[in-house]
């Protein structure tokens, strides 16, 4: 019975990661049917919808299924160490950090190869710096931790306002798509899905401990797990994935604050089903959310952080209105 | 002889409180102990360094003849099991769930719960009487109720060593002595020892048939209940005239108004 219902969750989530890839690579400009999609990823004809499907949308949906991973992924671990069920990967000021770096890239007229290595030494910066300022001796609090992560992002919320306020108007809708979440670049899937997958691995490690960890680092600690460890493995492992997101993407918000709670809604609790199963709904959201980006209102491309947001906002006052009656 | 828990010159310092000086303890299996105090004499404090979860004392702690801090966080679960002061309510994981992490010490690292940890689980659900809240989320139950899913789940981590601070919080009456009757049932069929914070004298005197008394500033007096149940000694300790009343069903601890 509990095993059944284990499965079916994930099964659900898999049939939906199958079925929102396949439509992602189906729809757009050009409309390709299903039959046609396989056989162009399966074998190379040299048309133009192969070469659609195999260079165009390909390589930017399974960027967007990626990064939605990665962020469900990171949310996950950062609910379990700031103890909140409404945690957001970005409290950390990753975001801000990498998008307070790509601007100033994009300001000194870089050429734009530097801006993913500038965002992700601007993400790793801005870990590090909340890292280095709540931690004092031993102790640190998931308070604490939230708190500076709020005050460093506002920080960087200052210092992203400077460079825009200076920067000429020719390169502001560049810097505006860059700072909603867009994926109309990402054509990299390879290293977002190599450290996802690493980051799926070594959380499901820890999934039983992050069950134990809800209840609190004390009870863990009781229960035998060493609980320091434990914090500095999710923190890290939590920023270098939201990291690697903000990087190939930009900051797509709320993938990483609801993706998790909703799987937690749906019964699943247990983090050896919650981590793999937030991980496949977060990138079916994302490709879902960038297949509409890039549909709505083509020939125009939106950047796919205003379409989650725009559904990331109702669903979580809904969440947290349902967790308020309750 | 080994002993299930033992202390050596045990010396505790809370934020410049002296919690206890040279404490000398011998905790055997099928003993029952009350650790008793005033507010703030440093009980939590003084629980959670038996239980490893702070090491910053003087003198050792022995857990079955093996030294405290030369065992991994994993072997000490294995062999204590701690009820904290304060209650959580996780994420809202269901009843059973919670139960079921008890067995998180016993099990692999990849290893899932199978059918005799299930049993154990279920066994110490009923013990508690929360059959029927079985699957229901931490978040619906009352205090009282999560108190019980969380002995049920110390009990489910089947240690010889039980450590409990407050188990009675949020308890009503009727709770309060069947919780307290399955703890002494359970410590004395499996001869496992249990040591528990406790603010109500009566209690302490019927569950526990050994007392720990800190009195503040690091002095304490340790032994059989019967030796330190003296109200004189206990109106010291606690800083306030008690009087013991004696009635058909055993003495009666009173503090006068």
């Amino acid at each position: 019975m509990r095993a059944r219902r284990r499965n079916l969750l994930l099964l659900l989530n898999l049939l939906l990661a199958g079925a929102s890839l396949s439509l992602s690579l189906m729809i757009g400009s050009v409309d390709i049917p299903a039959t046609e999609v396989w056989s162009h990823l399966l074998s190379n004809d040299g048309s133009i919808n192969d070469r659609i499907v195999d260079q165009l949308r390909l390589p930017r949906v399974l960027t967007a299924f990626a990064v939605g991973g990665l962020l469900a992924l990171a949310g996950a671990l950062m609910q379990v160490l700031l103890r909140n069920p409404l945690g957001d990967p970005y409290v950390l000021g990753v975001s801000g950090g990498a998008a307070t770096a790509v601007l100033t890239a994009m300001l000194l007229s870089l050429p734009s190869v530097w801006y993913t290595p500038a965002a992700a030494v601007g993400a790793l910066f801005s870990t590090l710096l909340v890292f280095g300022l709540t931690r004092s001796g031993d102790d640190w609090h998931s308070d604490r931790l939230l708190l500076t992560g709020i005050v460093v992002a506002a920080g960087w919320s200052a210092l992203i306002s400077f460079v825009l306020s200076v920067s000429p108007a020719s390169q502001l809708p560049g810097m505006l798509f860059w700072l909603m979440g867009d994926l109309a670049d990402a054509n990299k899937p390879g290293l977002p899905l190599t450290l996802l997958a690493v980051g799926l691995t070594l959380a499901f490690l820890r999934a039983r401990d992050l069950n134990i960890a809800t209840q609190g680092l004390l009870q863990a600690a009781a229960l035998g797990i060493d609980t320091r460890r434990l914090r500095l493995e999710l923190y890290f492992l939590a920023a270098l994935l939201t990291a690697a997101a903000v990087t190939a993407a930009g900051a797509v918000g709320f993938v990483g604050l609801v993706t998790p709670h909703l799987i937690r809604r749906l019964g699943g609790y247990d983090h050896r089903v919650l981590l793999p199963a937030a991980t496949l709904l977060g990138g079916s959201l994302l490709v879902l959310a960038d297949t509409a980006a890039r549909t709505l209102i083509s020939p125009m491309q939106l950047p796919v952080g205003v379409l989650t947001a725009m559904i990331g906002v109702p669903v979580f006052l809904f969440l947290l209105h349902r967790r308020v009656r309750r | 002889m080994k002993h299930l828990l033992e202390t050596k010159g045990l010396t505790v310092d809370i934020a410049g409180q002296r919690v206890c000086t040279r404490l000398d303890l011998e905790i055997d299996a099928g003993e029952c102990w009350a650790l008793l105090g005033r507010n703030g004499t440093g009980k939590t404090t003084l629980l959670h360094h038996l239980a490893g979860l702070r090491q910053d004392h003087s003198g050792t702690i022995l857990l079955g003849g093996n030294e405290l801090s030369t065992l991994t966080p994993r072997r000490r679960a294995q062999h204590t099991a701690v009820l904290l002061q304060h209650s959580s309510r996780g994420f809202g994981a269901s009843v059973l769930d919670t139960v079921l992490t008890g067995r998180h010490p016993h099990l692999a690292t990849l290893a899932w719960e199978n059918a005799s940890d299930l049993t154990i689980a279920r066994q110490c659900i009923a013990a508690l009487g929360l059959e029927a809240l079985a699957e229901r989320s931490l978040e619906t139950l009352s205090g009282g109720e999560l108190r019980r899913v969380e002995i049920a789940r110390l009990l489910a981590q089947q240690s010889p060593v039980s450590l409990l601070d407050e188990p009675t919080n949020h308890l009503d009456l009727a709770h309060q002595a069947t919780c307290l009757r399955t703890l002494q049932k359970q410590c004395v069929t499996e001869q496992n020892a249990m040591l528990l914070v406790v603010h109500d004298l009566n209690l302490a005197f019927r569950a526990c048939d050994h007392w720990l008394i800190l009195n503040g500033g690091g002095s304490w007096q340790a032994g059989p209940r019967d030796a330190l149940c003296d109200p004189e000694l206990l109106s010291l300790a606690y800083g306030h005239p008690i009087s013991r009343i004696n009635s058909d069903s055993g003495p009666l601890f009173l503090a006068r108004l």
